[in-house]
């Protein structure tokens, strides 16, 4: 699964609930239905908020990983 | 497609703890797409004014951790043990209080009230400020934020009679 094609970058490091949500909001509506956002962040909060929010609006996680305590995102915009 | 979910929120506390929950809430429930209102009344109807000076006391918040916002992490997770009728009794105390609260947010990465009430209306929140609040407290509507509304209880309770969440905050 190493071939998502990433079109936008969002670096949410150090930022604390919720704006790891909100940027990841505010970038996704700047996008093309379609396209991928990679989501960086140190909360770990997100593990359980990012999933609600692919749930709750529609735009599908198609990875995630964790790579020393950051948080990688690829959310694919509906 | 469907209709939205909807909130509506009532904050009612105009200290900077309490201050956090109703914009942290207005703005994730904003970012999933939610339509959200904030009715603010009584203390909380500050946080609409232009310039927010919120502080945080000791006093009545007994569980509230004392921890210093410098040094290594070790240092910073000491709960320091003061006495709350101390604190609450040594004037200067609310406003040290409040300094070490906003530096501790701060090296955390939790945006400041006055951010997240940005970020609120850029999602498009509506903010109502409670009118007779307003006239018993004598605040100045020019003293508040432009584009927030000024209604009453009812209005209020009809917009949350639709909604599928509601909080007193």
């Amino acid at each position: 699964m190493s071939d998502i094609k990433v079109d936008q970058e969002l670096d949410c490091r150090g930022l604390g609930c919720p704006l790891p949500v909100l940027k990841t909001k505010k970038a996704v509506g700047t996008m093309a239905s379609g396209q991928v956002l990679r989501m960086v962040c140190t909360d770990p909060g997100s593990n359980k908020d990012m999933p609600s929010w692919s749930e709750r609006t529609g735009n599908p996680i198609l990875k995630s990983e964790e790579q020393s305590g950051e948080y990688i995102w690829y959310v694919q915009v509906k | 497609m469907a209709e939205p979910k909807k909130m509506a929120l009532i904050a009612s506390k105009g200290t900077l703890d309490w201050a956090y929950p109703p914009f942290i809430l207005a703005s994730a429930a904003a970012a999933m797409d939610m339509e959200v209102k904030i009715f603010f009344t009584f203390y909380g109807l500050p946080l609409l004014k232009r310039k927010i000076d919120a502080q945080v006391s000791p006093l009545g918040n007994p569980a509230m951790p004392m921890n210093m916002p410098f040094g290594p992490k070790w240092f910073k997770n000491i709960n320091w043990p003061i006495p709350n009728a101390l604190m609450a009794g040594m004037p200067g105390f609310e406003g040290v209080a409040t300094g070490l609260m906003k530096q501790t947010f701060k090296n955390n990465g939790v945006a400041s009230i006055e951010e997240l009430r940005e970020l609120c209306i850029d999602v498009g929140v509506t903010m109502i400020a409670c009118q007779m609040t307003m006239d018993v407290f004598g605040f100045d509507k020019k003293d508040f934020i432009d584009g927030i509304e000024y209604a009453g209880a009812a209005n209020f309770l009809d917009y949350a009679a639709d909604t599928d969440i509601q909080l007193f905050i």
